[in-house]
């Protein structure tokens, strides 16, 4: 087998998680750890090429990150930095690391703190635990090279200057404390997840990092329901994606979707954790959404699909977590089991006036009881208020159709 | 251990509450001081004045200048604060919420730039 540069490279993404984890914890410091993993990458671009891949090349990583980074410090604990060689004098007196993935998940707690910023968060995990290179990262997240080089610079001077801890938190922080780490991964997978022209594959690349990371969690905490939760959510997600868009680029609706195109072996994998969940007994809104992915994702079709379970499932889910986006979801489920009368009744006291695809759903509603010039100007509010291309074309194609008649 | 100020924001308006309330204010700070005190996290604290009995300073082209009344015209001037001394940003949090509660006002965790030596 022959190594290139993308070989090494895919490699290093791979691993570059665990082994920046596992030297933040050698060397106490992000920037060092990082800066020494970068070192074993050089290293690795030389070397790999000849002498073929290492038997461990994560242990590799690792272990020749940490030398490359010891005797970085030492060249440079000569400059004003004494600060550095304390540390250094510490880290050799410290007996070895911990298991390598505590190391990973410690500093999946440290970039989801809840004192930096979301956008922070976000930053810092596709960065430290995805091993995103910055520009990849500014160009997912839609954000210049510069300002998001300075938000991740910023967000580690945060980090240094406040002495935010590197561990897991105890048992009794840990549900506030898990709840960013899950919207983080969340929010990664959204961002890809809504259909954005040209930027498609970057934002592919988001969703896949969003179940990697997702996947990391569930191996890590394996008894946080949450986490498992949040995977089955996603997994299922992913499963509809290929019936998601026409071969135009177009948006499909949910009703419209050519369910053969749905990932079985996403579904299936998705369906195993939502039963473990469901034996757990422990619901919270992650589980709960993913057991109404569950319930469309055993329907053959719209009008086969156990709709009074997915009204029952929203209950719940607003018992859970409240908010108008959520009870906008569940009146769409109340239009198909008690008829879309019902469900307006629901949508017109919502104050969502701003959400595009409130005006959508009741756009939707009022064509549904023959109420067209309403419908008409529900769907022209929504067109004014979508910002994605991709939806907004989706709703001009309804208005046209509406108004055609 | 890292040092940090932990400030007091209190409404320009802020209109003190009934004796009994803020009596009860009051023991509570001297309960969290002395907590604060026993466990070796305290390094100095502090109540003060309303910001319009501040005056400001200042110094240009080696003219000094003297002004009344704080040094910005805000809504929210700090109240009072507490220098703490903390393991981490955790630790620190944890006992800004405990200020917080015994206080009444939000509390800003700000750290030092130096290391205690």
């Amino acid at each position: 087998m022959t190594v290139d540069a993308s070989a090494i490279e895919g490699v290093f993404r791979a691993e570059s998680g665990r082994a920046v984890a596992s030297l933040v914890r050698f060397f106490g410091d992000i920037d060092i750890a990082e800066e020494a993993v970068q070192d074993a990458f050089e290293v690795a671009l030389q070397r790999w090429p000849q002498q073929g891949l290492p038997p461990s090349p994560a242990g590799w990583i690792i272990t020749t990150a940490k030398n490359r980074g010891i005797d970085r410090l030492r060249r440079e604990s000569t400059r004003d930095d004494r600060h550095r060689q304390a540390m250094l004098l510490h880290t050799r007196d410290e007996v070895e690391t911990g298991p390598v993935d505590d190391d990973r998940l410690r500093l999946i707690f440290t970039c989801c703190h809840p004192a930096l910023a979301q956008e922070a968060q976000v930053a810092l995990t596709l960065r430290l635990i995805a091993g995103l290179q910055t520009p990849e990262i500014a160009r997912a997240l839609l954000v210049s090279e510069p300002t998001m080089a300075q938000r991740l610079v910023r967000a580690k001077g945060k980090i240094r200057a406040n002495n935010i801890p590197y561990r897991v938190p105890e048992d009794a922080e840990l549900p506030d404390r898990l709840r960013p780490v899950l919207a983080v991964v969340y929010l990664i997978y959204n961002e890809g997840h809504v259909a954005t022209s040209g930027h498609t594959l970057v934002r592919d690349d988001l969703c896949a990092e969003a179940i990697r990371l997702a996947r990391v969690l569930v191996q890590l905490m394996p008894d946080e329901g949450e986490a498992q939760g949040l995977l089955a959510l996603l997994l299922l997600t992913e499963a509809r994606r290929p019936a998601r868009t026409g071969p135009d680029g177009s948006l499909v609706r949910l009703a419209d979707q050519d369910r053969g195109l749905w990932d079985r072996d996403l579904i299936a994998e998705g369906h195993a954790l939502v039963r473990a969940c469901l034996r757990r007994n422990m619901p919270g809104p992650y589980q709960i959404q993913a057991a109404i992915a569950a319930v469309h994702a055993d329907a053959a079709t719209t009008e086969t699909t156990d709709w009074s379970q997915i009204v029952q499932l929203y209950d719940q889910l607003m018992a859970f977590a409240p908010s108008p986006v959520v009870a906008l979801n569940r009146a769409v489920a109340i239009s198909e089991v008690d008829g879309p009368g019902s469900a307006l009744a629901i949508v017109d006291d919502l104050d969502l006036d701003t959400y595009h695809l409130f005006h959508a759903v009741r756009g939707d509603l009022l064509e549904q009881l023959g109420r067209s010039d309403e419908a008409a100007a529900a769907y022209r509010r929504s067109i004014d208020l979508a910002t994605n291309d991709v939806e907004r074309d989706h709703l001009r194609h309804r208005l046209d159709v509406l108004t055609s008649h | 251990m890292t040092q940090y100020l932990l400030s007091v924001h209190m409404g320009a308006d802020f209109v003190p509450p009934p004796q009994e309330q803020m009596q009860k204010m009051f023991d509570d700070v001297d309960k969290f001081n002395k907590k604060l005190q026993e466990q070796g996290s305290w390094v100095f604290a502090g109540g003060l004045h309303p910001a319009e009995m501040s005056t400001v300073v200042r110094v240009e082209d080696g003219k000094v200048l003297t002004t009344d009344g704080p040094y910005v015209e805000a809504k929210e001037h700090i109240g009072g604060f507490w220098v703490i001394e903390a393991p981490d940003l955790d630790a620190a949090l944890k006992l800004a919420a405990e200020g917080s509660a015994a206080c009444g006002g939000a509390v800003e965790v700000r750290p030092f730039q130096d290391n205690p030596s």
